[in-house]
Order: structure tokens, then C-alpha cells, then sequence
């Protein structure tokens, strides 16, 4: 008889269990989740993957010579979407394998909590290439460290500041600005885009609400001009090709003044003193909190633990192993044994996970994530993927995954026992009425579609 | 058993296990049309659309410099806005809405926006949806509310929600169905049965599963019904029809692009005698930060695929477009002047239209503020001076029959402000 803490932190906590994982987690499920957080986060992909300067300095080359080819006359097709799509297909596969392999799921699910925090979204040119990398490279390593370096990563990496477009913000009065002005030809107009200090304030940090105003935005997104990517056209073309640049003739000369208080022109040192203090802000400890109380716990997170996330937040200066500890002790986190409608992620990773599917090479292994409407760092909006019952139980979203679970079980047949694997899946939360029908159906097949189908497993 | 009479079999199935009443069919075809009842499609355009862009004032003095590169030039000059009053143009990329225009069946607002004066997508969205002057203050939508109001539909699902999940502003107490294109194929029938066995005791996914399954069953048979007349028409007909042939075959909707999926389901449903009064989808990528475009280029590729997918929406009603009236509304507008990404950043007060046959069109409704320094809120953005509740409250109480008393309390709180604006269908 399973106890009901292995099931919630097998099955809510991380990405659902393999057959055995309950028994060896035992009855407490806190030392399980506590014993993830120890050891530094796993790197993906080292040996297979290239990094962003890389591919984003191909690509940048690839679409040059493109333009080149075009004004020469000649008439040539697009061929960035083809150089993108394999980079995509093997980031995300490679992300699918690490989340149905991976022996410390909390971690994993935290990882992908913090991508989502920081969303971009492959559907604005050069992303599809870059979503993998900017979750390797800025994310990953970060997850058992500091917000404050989390912050800092993900605005400085090349996938933020493109998918944001900051990486064309230039100062209205900076000297890249007055230059273009002086120019005889040409109508190209240069200077500010507010959109990455405004999804920084509203998503990132503060949250809306959390007392920033439209001057704020203004402000901060012109601390952050000059903050841009090496190796573009044009204006854009200096630096090392594909990564961070800091462009000082770029940045807006001046002192600023973000939520009251000032920050003298230091270059791009004006931007990490803003960030340094966002994370810091109480209503960032709040709309954290917030957030990881809304993703591990429930859809209206109940409000003590919020206060005690964002305390915990504050006053150990943004340790995120720490506000971790927190949620792992709370009681509100084991009370509500299936408080999570999966979203089609976590049903699919779940599925995998506890069928021991195995990963396809190539994009067949990403094709349930389209079917179901949760496209691999697709979310089309820098909020990210939502995170409610109400955002994902829609009547022709379930028939979905009912015919996506129909179809697994016509592929495994009988090859797997679904009435010996739902109790080790589902533990204490698996009911009679379930186990019964489990063990009535007509063929292996339908059991497999019947245990995917269970309430009990749509639910986390 | 074919395949449509199976589904209608287990719909029932799943209704009596979840507690509901059985309904007579659906998948009866159109009547002889007498009676007229009317037919509502909501689009919401999300990513705040650019309205200076799509509805340009070409008659404003301060446009063209406002919009530089972008400003599109007047009617009648090449690669020009399409006429509407003389004041105002179309983006060239939407000849339907031009063509409904000359034909008196579009309304053009102006110069509107929600009560909602921040810049936030997700809560501009939220307020769009929420009726409500404020942020996440109800968990409905006013749709939703509204339905609840409309005379004689006690009966379930007077509204469909045709995309992944039900959008906010089709939340709440009145029970509405919910489709979206699949590409599997279908349950069988024994299967099926044991999972609505399993969700008899949980009352989320119980109504969830029959909801999904009698929304297929409409779209299943209106797709038979589209494809009896080509068959009839003989394998020589036409290339247009040669879709809906093999559409019969298997009765599903072929797999087209999403988007002209979900327009030819939403018509298959509102075409429907006793089916949904209301449908809703939306669209996105109107978030417009960098190289919008002026006459061509990103924005004006999105404007031509979505007046592409109103006109189709025309040609699949059919008759009953006499009876439909379609709004298009978006969370907020973008800034007068283009940024420095060759783009617009958020702004406040944008265009919104109502098309269709019902609607008394021909016009454009707009106290126009003007675009000069002093005239735009905040100095930055165009200044709102319709509510566009106002709009709202109109098409709901005129062409829906909502209850004015419902509208001022339960469909919008907090909305004295807004008057209803009356004279916007046909009588």
C-alpha cells in the first residue's frame, strides 16, 4: 500500500512516476524532493548540442548571404526556416529524453518552471534555433542557485534579446541615433523598443500590479538600450557574431530613474544595478511566490503559503534552493492528493514516463505536444504557458487525449500490463472503479488506453 | 451503424451518465428557412491590432508623419487605402471588408477601447473578456453572462467555442460546447463506452467528454452535408468541390490550415436549426513590435489571411448570413508613431468592426480626437472616446435579444457609463 506522500511528490511534484518509483520513494516524499535539490543541475545535450553564439552566428551568416544573393539579382529561397527546424527537432527531443529518463523529475519540473517564467516562443524568426539553447545555457544552470543571476542570464541571452527586440534598441539621443539622423538617404529610423523592460516588469519580476508604471517601462527599457546581440547587419554588426554585446554609442547617455530611484549612466552596468534590485523587490518575492505556489500546489494558490514562499524568498536574498525547502515543508502542498489538472506536457511526459515509451529520434517524438496544443516552447506569448485547470480541460482538448491515448495503447498492445502498472503509477490514488476496469478490458490495448484515460492520471 | 449515428448514440450515452437530459438530434439539416433566428461570431484578435494600421485616417493631417514609411496613401492612389467615408480607409489587404462596406453590411468603430487603460496583453485581455471594468474581478466572461440572458435558450450550449480551450468571455454558468480540428482518428464504440463508465463519478470530465462528443457529431454532420452536393455534382466537378467529395468519405473536416478549419466549423455549427446561436474563436500574431509593414509586409500578409477567413465564413453560411452578425475586437491599439524597430509598442484606444448581413452597415462610427501632440493620451497613443461596451451592450440587446435590465447588472457590472448603442442591426 503505497503512502500518499510518495504519490504526490512522485506524481505532482515531478513528472510522474515509472513503474518502481513509489516503493523506492518510500513513505515520506520530502526526503525524495530534498535529496534532488543537493548535487548541481545536469547538463543537456553537451556532446550533441551546439551553443547559441554558434548557431546563431551560422544563421546570421546564412541569412547575409541570402540578402546578397537577392540584390545580386538572383532569385533565391528562404533557407533559414530549414537550417532552424533540425536545430529545434534535436533540442527538443533532447528535452523530452532528460524529462522520461531523468532520476530527480522535481528538478526537471523546476527547470521547466523557470523556462516558462522567462518564455520565449519559436514562432518570431531565429528562435526556433534558439528556445533550446537559451534553456540549456541560461536557464539550467541556475535553477538551484540565485533568482538574481537567473534574472540576469535570461535578459542577457541572445534568444531574450531577440525575441524581445531588444537587440534594435537604440538610444533616442545616443550617438548611433544622432548619426542616423544626420544621414542624407535613406528613411531607416532608429531608436527605442520598450517591449523587453516592459515583459521584464510585468513577467519577469514585479509582476502587473506590483507598482511600476508606464514611466517605469519607458525608463527601464532605455537603461537597457545597447544591450543587443553581436554579429547583425548594419548598425547591428559589430561584436562577437551570436552573443551578448554591450553597445555604448548605442545606449542612451544620462541618469535614469526606474521605480524612484536613480541610476547613473555606468554602460551596461546602469541595466544589472536595475535588475539587482528588481529581484530583490518585495513584489517580486510575491509574484514568485505566487507563481510556484500556482504550479506545485493549486490553481488559487492558498494565500498563507504564498506569504510564506515570498518570505522565505526575501530573507534569503533570492536562494532558490531555499524557497524550494519551503514549499517541500508546507503542509498546503500535501493536502489535495490530485489539486493539478495536467496540462498536455505533463500528460504526455507522464505517459512516457509511466509506460516506459521510448523517445523517437526526429520530430515523430514531437508530434503528440502539436496534437495536443503545447508545442515545445511555443506558448506564441512571453507569459509563457498558463498554468490553471480552466486554460487546458476544454471539452476538444480532452478528446484529444483520449485519441492520442487510444493510439498508444493500439501501439503497445499487450507488451505492457496496465492493471499491474496502474498501482505503482497511481499509488493511493488510484480507485477501484479504475483498477476494475483496468482489469475487465477487452484487450491489453484498451487497458493501456483506459489507464491513460483514468481521472486519476489527468489529473497530478 | 455509420459512423455519425454512432456518435449521436454514445452523445446520448454520456449525457444520461452525467446526469443531464437526453436532446432530440442535431444533425437534422436545414429546414425551409422561415423563422429567423439570430447568429453572433465573436473574433477576438489577440496581440492588440494596430488600428491606425488596419482603419487609417487618411484625412488626419498628423498621419502621415506619425506612420512615416508605413502611412498608406489615400484611396484612389496606387497601393491606397480602400475607401469607406472619406475620412477614414481600409488597409488595401482587406477586400472583403471593403466589399462588405460598399454593400452596407459593415460597421466600422473607431477611436474604442475597454475601460482597460494600462498596457498589459494578458490583462487588457482579461478586461476584454471579463466585462467588468477591472482585471481578473470575475472569473466569467460577458458572453458567457449574456447567453444565460438570451430569451429561449434554456436548453444546453446556446454558444460553441471553436479552438483548444474556452476562452475566458465563454466562461461561466451557461454550459457551451467547445471543438477544435483533430487529425487522429475516432474512438471506437466499446472503448469509448468504458470511458465515460470511468468519468461517471467525476464531474468535470464527464460533461467535458459529452460536450466534445456532441460538438463533433454537428461538425461531422454539417460536413456531410457539405459534401452531398458535390457528390451529387459527379467526380467532374469543379476543383473547389474536390475537398468536400472526400470530405464524405470520412466525415470530418478535411485537414486544412487551422484556421480556415475552424471558420468552416463555426459556420457548419451556426447553420444548424436547433445548434449554437453563438460561436467564438480567436486569432493571433497582431503583436506588431518590430517591421510591422505599411501596405505590405507582415501586418498586412495577417489582415489578408483573416479577411480571407471572414469572406469564407460568408460563402459557408450561406442563407443564414442574412441572420449573422460578426464582431472583431481587440484588447488595445498600438502606439500613433512607429518605435524604433520600425514597429509600434502597446498603445490604448484602436478599430473594432461588425460585419454581416443583419447588420446596418455602410458607416463609420467614430468621435475622432485627432492625432497631434496634444490630442493623444499620454502623448503617445490614440485617445479613446468610445467604450466599447457601448458596442457590446448594442449588438447583445438588438440583434441577441438580451435584456436591457440584464445587460446593466449581471452581463456588465459597473457599466452605467457605457449607453447602448442602438441601431446597429437591421430591424
Amino acid at each position: 500500500m503505497q503512502q500518499p506522500g510518495s504519490t504526490i511528490a512522485a506524481n505532482r511534484f515531478g513528472l510522474g512516476a515509472r513503474p518502481g518509483e513509489l516503493a523506492g520513494i518510500g513513505g515520506d516524499g520530502r526526503d525524495w524532493l530534498r535529496a534532488q535539490l543537493t548535487h548541481a543541475a545536469p547538463v543537456v545535450g553537451a556532446d550533441s548540442l551546439a551553443p547559441t553564439a554558434q548557431l546563431l552566428g551560422e544563421a546570421f551568416a546564412l541569412q547575409r548571404q541570402i540578402q546578397a544573393e537577392r540584390r545580386a539579382g538572383a532569385d533565391v529561397q528562404q533557407k533559414l526556416p530549414q537550417y532552424l527546424k533540425p536545430i529545434y527537432i534535436a533540442e527538443a527531443t533532447a528535452r523530452l529524453q532528460q524529462a522520461v529518463s531523468t532520476d530527480r523529475p522535481f528538478l526537471e519540473r523546476l527547470t521547466q518552471f523557470w523556462s516558462n517564467h522567462f518564455a520565449v516562443s519559436i514562432d518570431k524568426q531565429y528562435l526556433a534555433g534558439l528556445a533550446g539553447g537559451f534553456e540549456r545555457e541560461a536557464i539550467r544552470p541556475h535553477v538551484l542557485g540565485n533568482f538574481g543571476d537567473l534574472l540576469v542570464a535570461a535578459e542577457m541571452h541572445p534568444a531574450m534579446l531577440m525575441y524581445l527586440d531588444n537587440h534594435l534598441s537604440v538610444g533616442p539621443h545616443s550617438a548611433a541615433a544622432r548619426r542616423a539622423s544626420l544621414r542624407r538617404r535613406g528613411e531607416r529610423r532608429v531608436g527605442l523598443n520598450e517591449n523587453l523592460g516592459r515583459e521584464i516588469l510585468e513577467l519577469h519580476t514585479l509582476g502587473v500590479g506590483g507598482g511600476y508604471t508606464q514611466a517605469d517601462v519607458t525608463a527601464f527599457a532605455t537603461v537597457l538600450t545597447g544591450w543587443s546581440v553581436g554579429g547583425g547587419n548594419g548598425l547591428f554588426a559589430s561584436g562577437p557574431p551570436g552573443r551578448f554585446v554591450f553597445r555604448p554609442d548605442h545606449h542612451e547617455p544620462g541618469t535614469q530613474t526606474v521605480l524612484g530611484r536613480q541610476y547613473r549612466d555606468l554602460g551596461y552596468e546602469q541595466g544589472m544595478l536595475v535588475l539587482n534590485d528588481l529581484a530583490q523587490h518585495p513584489s517580486t518575492a510575491h509574484h514568485i511566490a505566487v507563481k510556484l505556489a500556482r504550479h506545485f500546489v493549486a490553481d488559487d494558490p492558498p494565500p498563507a503559503l504564498v506569504e510564506r514562499l515570498a518570505r522565505a524568498f526575501t530573507e534569503y536574498g533570492g536562494n532558490l534552493p531555499a524557497v524550494y525547502r519551503v514549499l517541500i515543508d508546507s503542509p498546503e502542498a500535501w493536502a489535495e492528493p490530485l489539486g493539478k489538472y495536467k496540462t498536455p506536457s505533463d500528460f504526455i511526459v507522464s505517459s512516457y514516463r509511466g509506460l516506459s515509451l521510448p523517445v523517437q529520434a526526429g520530430k515523430g517524438a514531437l508530434a503528440p505536444f502539436e496534437l495536443l496544443g503545447q508545442r515545445t516552447w511555443q506558448p506564441g506569448s512571453p507569459a509563457g504557458w498558463p498554468d490553471a485547470s480552466a486554460d487546458w480541460d476544454g471539452a476538444s482538448a480532452l478528446l484529444k487525449r483520449l485519441e492520442w491515448a487510444d493510439a498508444v495503447g493500439g501501439r503497445l498492445g499487450s507488451r505492457r500490463d496496465a492493471a499491474d502498472l496502474a498501482p505503482q503509477l497511481l499509488g493511493a490514488n488510484l480507485t477501484e472503479a479504475t483498477g476494475t476496469a483496468l482489469r475487465r478490458a477487452a484487450t491489453g490495448a484498451q487497458a493501456v488506453t483506459l489507464l491513460l484515460a483514468a481521472p486519476e492520471f489527468m489529473r497530478r | 451503424m455509420s459512423l455519425m449515428k454512432r456518435r449521436e448514440f454514445l452523445h446520448l450515452g454520456a449525457l444520461a451518465a452525467a446526469g443531464g437530459t437526453l436532446v432530440t438530434s442535431r444533425l437534422c439539416l436545414a429546414r425551409a428557412a422561415g423563422d429567423r433566428r439570430a447568429r453572433f461570431v465573436l473574433v477576438i484578435l489577440r496581440g492588440a491590432l494596430d488600428g491606425l494600421a488596419a482603419v487609417p485616417p487618411c484625412g488626419d493631417r498628423d498621419y502621415a508623419q506619425l506612420r512615416g514609411e508605413f502611412a498608406l496613401r489615400a484611396p484612389g492612389e496606387p497601393r491606397g487605402a480602400l475607401p469607406l467615408d472619406g475620412f477614414f480607409g481600409l488597409h488595401p489587404a482587406l477586400a472583403f471588408l471593403g466589399e462588405s462596406y460598399a454593400a452596407r453590411e459593415l460597421v466600422v468603430f473607431h477611436a474604442a477601447a475597454s475601460p482597460y487603460r494600462e498596457r498589459s496583453h494578458f490583462d487588457g485581455q482579461d478586461v476584454l473578456e471579463n466585462g467588468t471594468p477591472t482585471p481578473h474581478a470575475s472569473q466569467s466572461g460577458w458572453l458567457n453572462r449574456a447567453l444565460a440572458q438570451v430569451p429561449g435558450t434554456r436548453r444546453r450550449e446556446a454558444g460553441v467555442a471553436l479552438g483548444q480551450n474556452v476562452p475566458l468571455v465563454m466562461r461561466g454558468p451557461a454550459e457551451v460546447a467547445s471543438w477544435s480540428p483533430s487529425k487522429l482518428a475516432g474512438l471506437d464504440d466499446d472503448t469509448l463506452a468504458r470511458i465515460t463508465d470511468l468519468y461517471a463519478r467525476d464531474p468535470l470530465l464527464s460533461v467535458r467528454l459529452a460536450d466534445a462528443l456532441m460538438a463533433d457529431s454537428i461538425v461531422a454532420g454539417s460536413a456531410d452535408a457539405m459534401a452531398q452536393p458535390a457528390m451529387a455534382a459527379g467526380a467532374g466537378a469543379g476543383p473547389g468541390t474536390a475537398g468536400t467529395a472526400q470530405g464524405a468519405q470520412t466525415p470530418r473536416p478535411q485537414a486544412a490550415p487551422q484556421y480556415a478549419e475552424i471558420v468552416r466549423a463555426a459556420a457548419g455549427f451556426l447553420r444548424q436549426e436547433d445548434g449554437p446561436q453563438v460561436a467564438v474563436f480567436d486569432t493571433t500574431g497582431w503583436d506588431t513590435h518590430a517591421n510591422e509593414g505599411g501596405a505590405e509586409g507582415q501586418l498586412s500578409g495577417r489582415l489578408a489571411a483573416l479577411d480571407k477567413g471572414l469572406a469564407t465564413l460568408k460563402a459557408e453560411l450561406g442563407a443564414t448570413w442574412k441572420d449573422t452578425a460578426v464582431l472583431l475586437v481587440t484588447e488595445f491599439g498600438r502606439t500613433a508613431a512607429i518605435n524604433g524597430t520600425r514597429g509600434t509598442d502597446h498603445g490604448t484606444a484602436t478599430m473594432a468592426w461588425l460585419v454581416g448581413g443583419a447588420v446596418a452597415g455602410g458607416r463609420v462610427v467614430a468621435d475622432w480626437p485627432g492625432l497631434s501632440g496634444r490630442a493623444l493620451y499620454q502623448g503617445r497613443d490614440l485617445m479613446p472616446t468610445l467604450d466599447l461596451r457601448c458596442v457590446l451592450k448594442g449588438v447583445l440587446e438588438e440583434h441577441l435579444g438580451v435584456p436591457a435590465r440584464a445587460l446593466e447588472t449581471t452581463v456588465f457590472p459597473d457599466s452605467e457609463r457605457a449607453r447602448s448603442l442602438r441601431g446597429l442591426v437591421r430591424a
